[in-house]
């Protein structure tokens, strides 16, 4: 080797051996700065990434109370909790939604709205690693269908939870209520601390009304989790409070015996208890099935309900405002003995129609028609009541005034609300002469008064004040609390419950006698306008038809329901209590456009206390205490 | 000079055995007991036996080459050096049109089931030794013209790996490439152009060479909070893991970001954060020495090679080893975006380990060859 070679060969050492020193300086630089990152990391910030794997390991999670049952009269399941299968994604753990989705699809039944509504979900703000849910209500071959393809379905969850449930979701959806998905402005409005692990809300009905009770108090537990949210370990644990258990005085086989009766019509009844004074049915047809808010209406049926002319979602038994026509003529009749304008044995002509002093106006009466006497006959105040006369009732509103009449009303209960536990009912319209200044900018005329002489004009009632304002009458006057809640496994619901009104006495306590002697004749006399409800009755029914104008007709001479339009029709009504001899229910019924409250209203009501009169007698404890 | 180099020169475990396997002892022991903590890290962040078994099988197959490879003269390998790169550069052809993989990525060569290999990994070796074959050939340092042809006898496989696609192993073949070059006395003027010419070429490199998801990785690193749940998960979660460790971590098997995993990925490429969580500060700084230790055993075999090209390849090989520690424990930590880098001898994957103790044999026979 020679010496250039060697020389060159060292220069090259050199050069190579200077890089490797120099790489090995950069070397320990890079550890350097690599240690001082970790030390940054894990000594300098370790509190903060302590607190932060914590918070991801440890998880406070809520568990939701099992909502109050309801039960009927008897002591049947009127809302209940079942276990429902709800399929979810975790959204974290799926790649490609739509893959998945399209693979779910093979699997479950999946509708367009089920996919639209999570589409909806998925978009709203929520923890992270929390499921979505896709469908509700999975059947057990979906569930073991999904069960063996789960390797494949990473993401994919089926949940269990209870879901309220309505064993008699269409009879009783108005008068019960049901619960419904929370929205966005309920969750600003409700306490969230109550409601966390909740999704459902009461949005109707008794569940509206006892929300609170029914709710009960979320409990909490820490857990350990993992990435993918499953709980490993349960740390600490507060057990949630469940709702309280509800029994009401709706009776199943009432509600059912109702329902049917009307047919599908448009109307509603409502059915108290005379003992009580607990509210024994209260329907409202037609009627929809109140399970679907639960699990979740599918838009066109939503829309097609919505939009329905016949209101289905209405309740038309404590929000439907009615004229009560004839059916408040026993009230009136009261009110005019009790400010002395009539007297049992006052007898005045039927001329067939009424005329205020210095006015043009006739007020006309077609009673005339089915007496033989015909036009001009003596008529008193059982007959009028019997016949439904209208011109007594236009002489004996004059007569008291509005001022004796709105009295009378309001003692029983009319243009106020007097229920305890019934939500948001109407309050009707008891008028005064100051409320229609208010409301309309006129004065009370005196032909208002003559108009609330039948049951017309100004004066609305639900169904719901009619059949109460009918129990106090089958009372006598003496009054009660008018409410759904017959027992509950809280106290102090019952104890909340309002003291009743004040009673009725009249200074002839003798009037409530002759009265309801009227009202037997409505069905048992002659000429009563029930008479036909009279047939195969082993008891006596205490009642009143009423008619009332869906439109005016005043300056019709004659007109005959057939001919009208179905919806101009006028609405038929029916009030009752029976059996005379022991009074136990009191009935409202109204039908509208009906035509006719003797032909139509009335065998509702007879339904109604046939079926009652059938069952046991309300026990007198409940079943929850 | 020579005086300094012959104290650097090694005296020490010459004995019989190690001798005849060509084998040197300290980086011996040292890559033995970093194999060993590895496992014992495996066990942990795979939470399987079943890991373990295999990663045990790779490190015997990976043996087996740096023993192999150990027996070989470096004139050999030098001989080899230019049919083995363009063989390699072929295979690397090949994996575009026949190759296999998984994930969106193809990879792999051969008979699925029977024999697979990444003909990257072998080019990480090829490259270097190319390189290092090509310098040696000509006068140190090199000229312009030469320092031209390394870097394309390196950035054409590396295109080829970006190709599959797979980044961090390009880049890990260019450092490979640019360290032997490096080496061989690059000079500084070159150095401080070629600097200057890549944060000049950053924006056209973002624009037109990286893929959307290498962008994305990029980004998030600076601001991982703005997507917490996708792309920034595995960074928060990592540093969350390696945060709460503290001085002297939760204790083996205690890592709950790793054993409840929040931590993605937590055996393969994110290791270092179950290690982290679970020895804390203390066992990181062990561990880092440990792979200093390694690497300056490597850089001593280097600097006390019989020729140039022994040299030149054994020091490429120590930084490209190093490399990898930094840019895993960097990207891991959060300093560096996130490149699918393994950390070298410790994360589960076959080809990295075997290639790396292949290039851990290559040193050997660096040391164990003297004689003129």
């Amino acid at each position: 080797m020679s010496i250039e070679r060697f020389q060159d060969y060292a220069r090259e050492q050199v050069l190579v051996f200077r890089r490797t020193l120099f790489a090995f300086c950069l070397i320990v630089l890079l550890c350097i700065l690599l240690g001082a990152r970790l030390f940054y990391l894990q000594v300098m910030t370790h509190d903060v990434h302590a607190t932060r794997s914590n918070n991801n390991r440890i998880s406070l999670q809520a568990l939701p109370p099992n909502r109050g049952l309801i039960y009927d009269r008897q002591g049947r399941l009127l809302a209940e909790n079942l276990p429902n299968h709800r399929l979810s994604l975790m959204l974290e753990r799926i790649d490609d939604l739509d893959a998945t989705l399209a693979q779910l699809k093979e699997l479950v039944d999946l509708s367009e709205d089920d996919i639209q509504r999570f589409h909806q979900q998925r978009q709203r703000p929520r923890r992270p690693f929390s499921p979505v849910p896709l469908k509700n209500g999975l059947s057990e071959e979906e569930i073991a269908r999904l069960a063996t393809d789960r390797y494949f379905l990473d993401g994919v969850e089926v949940e269990a939870n209870l879901m309220r449930s309505y064993p008699h979701g269409e009879v009783f959806a108005h008068a019960l209520g049901y619960v419904g998905r929370i929205n966005s402005a309920e969750r600003r409005s409700l306490d969230n601390r109550l409601y966390v692990g909740t999704e459902y809300v009461g949005k109707s009905g008794v569940e509206r009304f006892y929300e609170e009770a029914l709710l009960g108090k979320p409990g909490s537990q820490t857990v350990e989790i993992n990435a993918r949210g499953q709980i490993l370990r349960v740390l600490d644990q507060t057990l949630p409070t469940p709702g309280a258990d509800l029994q009401l005085y709706l009776d199943i086989d009432l509600q059912q015996a109702t329902y049917e009766a009307f047919e599908g019509r448009r109307g509603a009844a409502v059915a108290i208890d005379l003992e009580t004074g607990g509210i024994v049915s209260m329907v409202s047809s037609p009627s929809f099935d109140a399970n679907q808010f639960v699990i979740g209406y599918n838009s066109a049926e939503y829309a097609a309900l919505q939009s329905n002319i016949d209101l289905p979602f209405m309740n038309r038994a404590t929000r439907g405002q009615y004229a009560p026509a004839s059916t408040i003529k026993p009230f009136l009749g009261l009110a005019g003995l009790e400010s002395g304008a009539t007297t049992w044995d006052q007898r005045i002509e039927d001329p067939g129609f009424f005329q205020l002093p210095n006015d043009d106006r006739i007020f006309y009466d077609w009673t005339w028609r089915i007496r033989p006497e015909g036009r001009g006959a003596k008529i008193g105040l059982e007959q009028s009541i019997q016949e439904s006369s209208n011109t007594f009732f236009y002489h004996l509103a004059y007569n008291t005034r509005l001022e004796g009449l709105h009295d009378m009303l309001d003692r029983f209960g009319f243009g106020r609300v007097t229920t305890a536990d019934v939500h948001n009912p109407a309050r009707g319209i008891n008028p005064t002469r100051d409320w229609k200044r208010e409301r309309h900018g006129f004065s009370w005329y005196a032909g208002d008064t003559v108009n609330l002489g039948i049951g017309q004009g100004y004066m609305l009632t639900t169904p719901l004040q009619l059949a109460v304002a009918t129990a106090v009458m089958g009372r006598h006057g003496e009054w009660f609390t008018p409410r759904l809640l017959k027992d509950s496994s809280d106290q102090s619901l019952l104890d909340a419950l309002p003291e009743p009104p004040e009673d009725i006495t009249l200074a002839n306590q003798s009037h409530w006698e002759r009265m309801e002697q009227a009202m037997v004749g409505v069905v048992h006399g002659p000429r009563g306008t029930a008479r036909a409800l009279a047939q195969n009755l082993d008891y006596q029914i205490v009642g009143k038809t009423g008619t009332a104008q869906v439109f005016s007709i005043e300056n019709f001479e004659d007109h005959d329901s057939d001919d009208v339009d179905e919806r101009m029709r006028d609405h038929a009504l029916f009030v009752g209590y029976a059996p005379r001899d022991n009074p136990r229910i009191a009935v409202a019924v109204i039908v509208e456009n009906g035509a006719s409250g003797g032909r139509v209203a009335a065998p509702i009501a007879r339904a109604m206390f046939d079926e009652y009169l059938r069952l046991p007698p309300l026990a007198e404890s409940g079943v929850l205490q | 000079m020579s005086m300094r180099l012959g104290a650097l020169a090694m005296t020490s475990g010459h004995s019989g055995w190690s001798k005849r396997l060509h084998m040197d002892v300290p980086l011996l022991l040292m890559l033995l007991v970093l194999l060993a903590v590895g496992l014992v890290a495996l066990y942990s962040a795979s939470g399987s036996t079943i890991h373990v078994q295999r990663q045990g099988m790779r490190i015997g197959i990976g043996l087996l080459a740096m023993l192999v490879l150990a027996q070989l003269d470096p004139r050999t390998i030098r001989f080899g050096s230019l049919p083995i790169y363009i063989i390699s550069l072929i295979f690397l052809v090949m994996v575009l049109y026949v190759g296999t993989g998984a994930m969106g990525a193809t990879r792999w060569l051969g008979i699925p089931g029977l024999f697979m290999f990444q003909p990257a990994e072998i080019m990480k070796l090829a490259a270097p030794a190319m390189i290092a074959w090509f310098l040696t050939q000509r006068e140190l340092p090199p000229r312009l013209w030469h320092v031209l042809a390394s870097l394309v006898l390196c950035l054409f496989p590396a295109f080829l790996v970006v190709q599959q696609p797979d980044l961090g192993t390009a880049l890990l073949i260019i450092a490979s490439g640019l360290f032997v070059v490096f080496l061989a006395g690059l000079s500084w003027l070159y150095i401080a152009g070629g600097l200057l010419a890549a944060v000049g070429t950053f924006p056209a490199l973002w624009l037109l060479v990286l893929r959307d998801y290498q962008r994305q990785r990029i980004l998030t690193l600076f601001d991982p909070e703005k997507d917490p749940l996708g792309s920034g998960w595995n960074i928060i979660q990592s540093q969350t893991a390696i945060g709460s460790g503290g001085w002297d971590g939760k204790g083996y098997l205690m890592g709950t970001q790793s054993q409840l995993n929040f931590l993605p990925e937590s055996h393969t490429d994110f290791i270092v954060a179950v290690m982290a969580e679970e020895f804390g500060f203390i066992g990181m700084a062990l561990l880092l020495c440990l792979y200093l230790a390694i690497a300056a055993r490597g850089l001593i075999i280097a600097i006390n090679g019989r020729d140039t090209f022994g040299r030149l390849l054994a020091g490429g090989l120590t930084l490209t080893f190093f490399i990898y520690v930094f840019v895993n424990v960097g990207m891991v930590s959060g300093i560096l975006p996130v490149v699918g880098v393994p950390l070298p001898l410790v994360s589960y994957g076959g080809t990295s380990i075997v290639t790396l103790l292949a290039g851990f044999g290559i040193i050997m026979s660096v040391a164990t060859h003297k004689k003129l």
